[in-house]
């Protein structure tokens, strides 16, 4: 009984071992739950970048809605990304967070514009109201304006392998 | 010597009711709401760079969050509408003092079970310690004796 007690602090050990390294092969974990999943995408009454009208609505229809600025070097990373899943018909509504509205215009003339239009928040209102807190970030919202899915960072392939199920279900 | 010190405390005490951060930004009429500024952006934390809070974070985020606190504070709303507000955003994370849940119970009730686990640790070592020693056989005895004996002589 004795002997076998000495073994205790090699078990903790072993235990606490296992705990961190599942800690450790964890995902990102910069990357918050957005607690927006399931509920409707945040009223707003704000100027767009093309044209510098107000709108207050996203389409009724599945979209992408993309948060970036040309301040994020992330963004500018996945935009190629984006170029693409519009040309396959995705459509995509941009918001330009707490950007300038003159270089979020020579940004989409430089790399092509993927977006339907572009929200501009320069305040970061609406960013705050989505729980935006770094750029890039991609919700999709259904056509009844429900938040379905969030994905915080660079929009990829490998990424987009994941949430292409949750926007085919929107359909 | 007496005038500076004098000088010194008056100094001290003429600091104006205003927050620790952006002080400069954020001006309250009463030192109430100038504590419960400053005790809101302690308890909140800044979703950008998870080790800091709201008060200690230049994040862009958090400069955000924080115009937000204060923003709601002048509109006349309570610590819990404003802590509501954040957690309906950036969820539960944003909060350093989590509601208790099925998430959070390993969190909440987690050193009451190492500190159970210690108790029962402490128990079981010391049952072993309190048996009293047996009695000496009568072999033992004699051998004790004969030690003695030796000791002495």
């Amino acid at each position: 009984m004795k002997r076998l007690a000495l073994f205790v602090p090699l078990v903790i050990f072993i235990g606490m071992g296992i705990l961190f390294w599942i800690g450790l092969g964890k995902e990102d974990k910069s990357v918050l739950p957005s607690p927006l999943i399931g509920k409707a995408f945040p009223q707003f009454i704000l100027n767009t970048v093309e044209s510098g009208e107000s709108t207050n609505h996203l389409p009724q229809e599945p979209v992408l809605v993309n948060v970036w600025a040309t301040w994020c070097p992330t963004c500018k990373a996945e935009h190629q990304f984006l170029n693409k899943l519009a040309a396959e018909g995705i459509s995509i509504v941009g918001i330009n967070y707490k950007d300038d509205t003159f270089k979020a215009k020579q940004w989409l003339k430089a790399y092509g514009n993927p977006y339907l239009f572009n929200i501009s928040d320069p305040d970061g209102q609406l960013g705050l109201e989505l729980g935006v807190y770094g750029a890039p970030e991609t919700f999709l919202v259904d056509s009844q304006g429900i938040i379905r899915a969030k994905h915080v960072g660079d929009l990829n392939a490998d990424v987009w392998q994941k949430m292409a199920a949750d926007f085919e279900a929107m359909k | 010597m007496k005038l500076i010190s004098l000088l010194f405390s008056v100094l001290l005490f003429s600091l104006p009711a205003q927050a620790v951060v952006e002080g400069y930004k954020y001006q309250f009429d009463n030192e109430q709401d100038d504590e419960r500024f400053a005790a809101l952006v302690k308890d909140l934390r800044c979703p950008k760079c998870q080790n800091q809070d709201l008060a200690d974070s230049n994040a862009p985020v958090a400069s955000d969050m924080r115009e937000k606190v204060y923003d709601m504070m002048q509109a006349g709303k309570s610590d819990d509408e404003i802590v509501g507000y954040m957690v309906d955003r950036y969820g539960d994370f944003v909060h350093y003092t989590p509601p208790v849940s099925s998430q959070t119970y390993l969190l909440w009730f987690g050193p009451l079970l190492v500190f159970i686990f210690g108790l029962i640790v402490l128990i079981v070592i010391r049952r072993g310690q309190k048996q009293p020693p047996l009695p000496l056989s009568e072999e033992e005895q004699a051998r004790l004796q004969a030690l003695k004996n030796k000791a002495d002589s």
